[in-house]
């Protein structure tokens, strides 16, 4: 019988600290005092920041860095996530030493080569959506968000239409949309899906108004499915005098197959960490570029890129008075944005065509042959879109196994979770999306696995319902993180 | 097509297994007339040699020019170790560390940043970064807000001194929900708040008060009167400040009496690279008292089920409740892989070698102002002791001087008449530890060139 | 099934009210929602004084997956808040109707307590929710 050794765990890097202990090759050499700065705005101790050799620094966070999943080391099918390979390429060309060392002040006769890359990504960015402008400045999907609902705010109020500060929101909406709207200054009106999934057109007719700002919506829906009225929808805003906001949070299901644009959305945002594969880094940085239709067009948050003749410029509040403003201190996560650009690059106009068709099929595959194997598809007559969601209620009840727990279970074999209890309709919900990047085996070797648990939960529900038990730590008290609460590390502990 | 992995027997396998003929009929529920007819304004694929070559040969357009602009975004040296650790697979291409047994890894170090940057700023927690400094500004006004029970007024005083875009963009993103910012007015002659421009809020309702050390111009503020001031009126204090300043200037926690209460700023000086504006990464500490006011994420140390500690996003319920009422906020992520660079940078560094950087970026800045207020026709515009950058004024066109220096690869320093026309031909130069005696000759050399052609003509 | 005791009254927010002999009222959760939030890790009661009317939020309650506000359920003067809340909020969970209770009330209107719903009210109410 094995006697496992468990492996100690990594100390907090202040743990290895011992005084006088240097990286002295990152010194820059000694300088003079700071003998003209006034004493009392002068620091007295030294800030308590570690004290380590380099390889003590390197080897903890390598070892660090072997904690994780990650992409680039698991099938992570986390729905509404996109999770898919981030090439490595899009990193190397991104950090050219001369596009990392350029300042964002610097003048735009030496950033023509930079913004040549950030035109070109607003123009192709603008025709996979069916967009007018694009604006690639707010730094995270919330913050496109903000941009799009402060942007029809403004829409409005440049046209004295004072009224307007309801927006109208499926229930399934994604958590950040009422705080978006509270941000901008206005209300939230939910309003019922039917049973397949599809906005309730009728009720939409009886909440529109002329208090109607707009409508928040995704497509496909965060129910995995495409919103089939969408053009009714789409008519039905624009007759009662509201603006359609589309949260390009499900971007990849329909790229290449339908543009936004053409379902009549007015602002779009969209995730380029989702759908065009710039880095997720362990939470950020993302970028949730805006589009927008001709309406909008003057109220883009600045700065934008324009371009005259073979020369690019910025484009800033003088051009755009009606703008919504600045969201950055700069123009965004330039970075995030080059990575965005090579990868489009590389795909190119047949790839960006292909992305969908392919996240499809995975999405397909995968329900039909977890359907087959006694899982039940929340939308079972429903095609998938990108992903799909399966619910454990009947499991939960029968065998007292929740998503939870299969999902800490799917950890043990080798697989990240999807994504859990999201959308917050379905009880005991998993949400997977494969994306397009992930092969067949990789598929079938999932689907096993669910499998597997599944007949775990029959003959041995305790394994799932501790799981899981093979990685560094076991299940995590999240009570007592939040009620003892240590969010700093302090040396007596 | 490239990163798809599927061969055309995996695709019949698949379609045979959905139980359709063509993956077409998956797209069957899209009505037909929405139906994308080509993408033609996308360029066709190239390979990763071809995009290298596109890539490259734009880098080399831009070039490496010699750098003196600080103005928010700051150059020092990175130290290899840095981005080689960041860009390994498990940090670039994790997600956030919902499921935590996961992602140990990405919650053990933000514990550790919460950690530094709460001893960096004197405060007691940290929350896991932000999306940069300007956004991070604009998050603790809203917070200040929440915060400050006692105060109904929603108003906030934002003096002049603090960097204008950042102040612009408290606007954009805090400005919708019927708060008030008043400017405060700063001594033409010291550069920084004239603490007499105060007295008109006497006994009125303040929620809080900005302070940027070093201000927007490099001139230190009076941090300890401005603090009190606002104590000793019922108003929260929030502290932007430059993370590798701290290393040497009195921490926020320590400014007044009791220090202030809440402190962000920009953290790319930290081991990020300027890379024309951004990923940066915000950063924000507080007291305990307002940690569940705190937006963004937050690391806690807990146990598992064996009693083994491990870490875990924790005070998750309030971010959906922080956002009721006024002073409502969306944030949602925060900036992973930039934190995680500026943790190793500052573990690397350590106290001693951040104080160095301070020091080296503080004497070379010091340096440049002396050798150029040499020339004729240039001075200080501020009397007040400046950290790490200046300004200077000039006797001419500052955006002649600019073009003028452009031309020889050097980019100068920021004109400071767009956002403040008042000071007139007004130039904000900054050196870092970057910066040798050689460079600095080279910048003087060529502004002299420049100041003297101008003259003869 | 969640415990419902026959002497209190109760709202469709789902905080209870007890009468109490000064002509005063003690407020709580219930506990179908101590079960619905699952172990409570805050708990922030109003201060003493304050005064409130009906279905004003005045308290915060929050477990790991939400965060609620408990509301007014008639209007009045706060008189006392659970201080024992602050350290050991879990006994909303273990107490919802005893060690748990959250504030006391000097009614403005004492009527508006009998215009709550009893305990047969109450539990039709969760039943139809459900």
């Amino acid at each position: 019988m094995n006697k496992q050794v468990s492996a100690p765990r990594e100390k907090v890097i202040f743990e290895h600290s011992r005084p006088g202990r240097t990286a002295t090759a990152q010194f820059p050499a000694a300088a003079d005092g700071v003998d003209d700065l006034p004493k009392h705005l002068l620091r007295g101790e030294a800030p308590r920041l570690p004290e380590v050799s380099e390889l003590q620094a390197v080897r903890h966070f390598t070892r660090l860095s072997q904690l994780n999943f990650s992409i680039d080391t698991h099938f992570y099918p986390l729905g509404s996530c996109t999770m898919k390979y981030n090439p490595k390429a899009c990193n190397s060309f991104a950090m050219l030493p001369e596009f990392l060392s350029r300042h964002p002040l610097a003048p735009e006769s030496h950033g023509q080569g930079f913004l040549a890359c950030m035109f070109e990504l607003q123009e192709m960015l603008k025709e996979v959506t069916g967009m007018q402008g694009v604006s690639l400045t707010p730094m995270a999907g919330a913050q496109g968000e903000l941009a799009g609902v402060a942007m029809i705010m403004a829409y409005h109020k440049a046209r004295n239409d004072l009224a307007r500060n309801e927006i109208i929101v499926p229930e399934a909406a994604h958590g950040t949309n009422p705080a978006t709207a509270t941000m901008c200054g206005c209300r939230l009106r939910e309003i019922p899906c039917g049973p397949d999934g599809d906005v309730d057109v009728d009720a939409l007719r009886a909440a529109v108004g002329p208090n109607t700002a707009g409508i928040m919506l995704t497509n496909p829906s965060t129910l995995g499915v495409f919103e089939r009225k969408i053009v009714e929808v789409a008519r039905v805003v624009h007759e009662a005098g509201g603006l359609l906001y589309y949260d390009g949070a499900n971007l990849n299901a329909i790229l290449g197959k339908v543009r936004p644009g053409d379902m009549g959305f007015d602002v779009i945002h969209m995730n380029l960490h989702k759908t065009f594969s710039t880095p997720h880094g362990g939470g950020g940085p993302g970028s949730g570029a805006v589009g927008v239709g001709k309406r909008l067009l003057p109220f883009m948050p600045v700065p934008v890129v324009g371009r005259d003749g073979e020369s690019y410029r910025w484009v800033t509040e003088k051009e755009l008075p009606q703008s919504i403003g600045r969201l950055s201190g700069f123009m965004g996560n330039a970075g995030v944005l080059l990575r965005a650009y090579v990868y489009m690059r590389m795909l190119g106009r047949e790839g960006m065509q292909r992305v969908a068709e392919y996240a499809a099929l995975n999405a397909n595959y995968m329900m039909a042959r977890l359907k087959k194997a006694g899982f039940d598809p929340a939308y079972p007559d429903r095609r998938a879109s990108h992903e799909f969601i399966l619910t454990l209620k009947r499991q939960a009840k029968e065998q007292g196994v929740t998503a939870m727990d299969f999902a800490k279970r799917l950890l043990d074999y080798g697989f990240h979770a999807p994504t859990t209890y999201f959308p917050l309709l379905v009880p005991e919900c998993l949400l997977i999306e494969p994306t397009e990047t992930e092969s067949l085996e990789e598929l079938d070797g999932f689907i096993d696995a669910m499998i597997a648990i599944l007949e775990e939960a029959r003959s041995e529900p305790e394994t799932v319902r501790t799981a899981p038990h093979t990685l560094p730590v076991r299940r995590l008290d999240d009570v007592r993180a939040a009620k003892q609460l240590d969010l700093t590390w302090k040396e007596s502990a | 097509m490239p990163f798809n992995p599927h061969t055309e027997s995996d695709v019949r396998a698949m379609l045979d297994a959905i139980g359709v003929r063509s993956i077409d009929q998956l797209f069957e529920e899209i009505p037909a007339s929405l139906r994308v007819k080509s993408l033609a304004g996308v360029p066709e694929a190239l390979n990763e040699m071809d995009v290298g070559r596109i890539m490259h040969e734009r880098a080399e357009r831009d070039g490496r020019p010699l750098n003196f602009i600080g103005a928010g975004a700051y150059e020092h040296h990175i130290p290899a170790a840095v981005w080689a650790i960041t860009t390994r697979g498990e940090f670039y291409s994790a997600y956030t560390p919902y499921q935590a047994e996961a992602s140990q890894g990405t919650l053990q170090m933000i514990y550790e940043w919460q950690t530094m940057m709460a001893a960096l700023t004197g405060m007691e927690v940290s929350n896991a970064s932000l999306y940069d400094g300007a956004s991070g500004l604009a998050e603790a006004c809203l917070m200040a807000v929440r915060a400050n029970r006692k105060s109904k007024s929603s108003r906030i005083l934002l003096p002049k001194t603090v960097d204008p875009t950042c102040r612009k963009v408290v606007r954009s993103i805090a400005g919708m929900q019927g708060f008030t910012f008043d400017e405060l007015p700063y001594d033409a002659e010291s550069g920084v708040t004239r603490m007499d421009s105060l007295a008109r809020y006497e006994g009125q309702d303040i929620t809080a008060i900005v302070v940027q050390q070093p201000n927007f111009f490099g001139s230190l503020e009076e941090v300890d009167e401005l603090t009190q001031w606002a104590r000793s009126r019922g108003a929260l204090v929030i502290a932007m400040v430059n993370p590798t300043s701290l290393a040497l200037l009195k921490p926020p926690g320590q400014w007044g009496q009791r220090g202030v209460d809440i402190v962000c700023g920009e953290a790319q000086p930290l081991g990020v690279p300027l890379s024309s504006g951004g990923p940066y990464v915000g950063f924000m500490t507080t007291r305990m008292e307002h940690v569940r006011q705190m937006p963004g994420r937050i690391v806690g140390r807990t146990v598992d089920m064996d009693g083994k500690p491990g870490f875990t996003l924790t005070l998750q319920a309030r971010e959906q409740h922080i956002r009721r009422g006024k002073a409502t906020s969306n944030i949602c992520t925060n900036q992973g892989l930039l934190m995680t660079a500026a943790t190793i940078y500052l573990t690397l560094l350590g106290p001693e070698g951040l104080g160095r950087v301070a020091r080296a970026s503080h004497a070379r800045t010091r340096q440049l102002v002396d050798v150029l207020c040499r020339i004729p026709g240039v001075r200080r515009r501020f009397t007040q002791p400046f950290f790490h950058e200046a300004a200077l004024a000039l006797d001419r066109s500052v955006a002649g001087v600019l073009k003028e220096l452009t031309a020889r690869n050097i980019i100068g320093g920021l004109d400071l008449s767009g956002d403040y026309p008042e000071l007139g031909e007004t130039l904000l130069v900054c050196a870092t530890e970057t910066k040798t005696p050689a460079d600095i000759e080279t910048y003087a050399r060529a502004l002299r060139e420049v100041v003297t052609a101008a003259r003869a003509a | 099934m969640s415990n419902v005791p026959a002497d209190l009254k109760y709202t469709k927010s789902h905080e209870w009210v007890r009468s109490l002999p000064n002509g005063n009222v003690e407020v709580g959760i219930t506990d179908h929602a101590q079960h619905a939030l699952g172990d409570l890790v805050f708990v922030e009661v109003p201060e003493k004084g304050r005064k409130m009317s009906a279905r004003e939020a005045c308290a915060v309650v929050e477990s790991v997956k939400a965060a609620s506000d408990v509301y007014a359920p008639i209007a009045g003067e706060v008189l006392e808040g659970n201080a024992a809340l602050g350290t050991t909020p879990e006994l909303i969970n273990s107490e919802p109707y005893a060690g748990g209770w959250m504030m006391r009330l000097k009614p403005s209107n004492p009527k508006e307590v009998a215009g709550l719903m009893d305990a047969a009210a109450y539990s039709r109410f969760l039943e139809s929710e459900a």
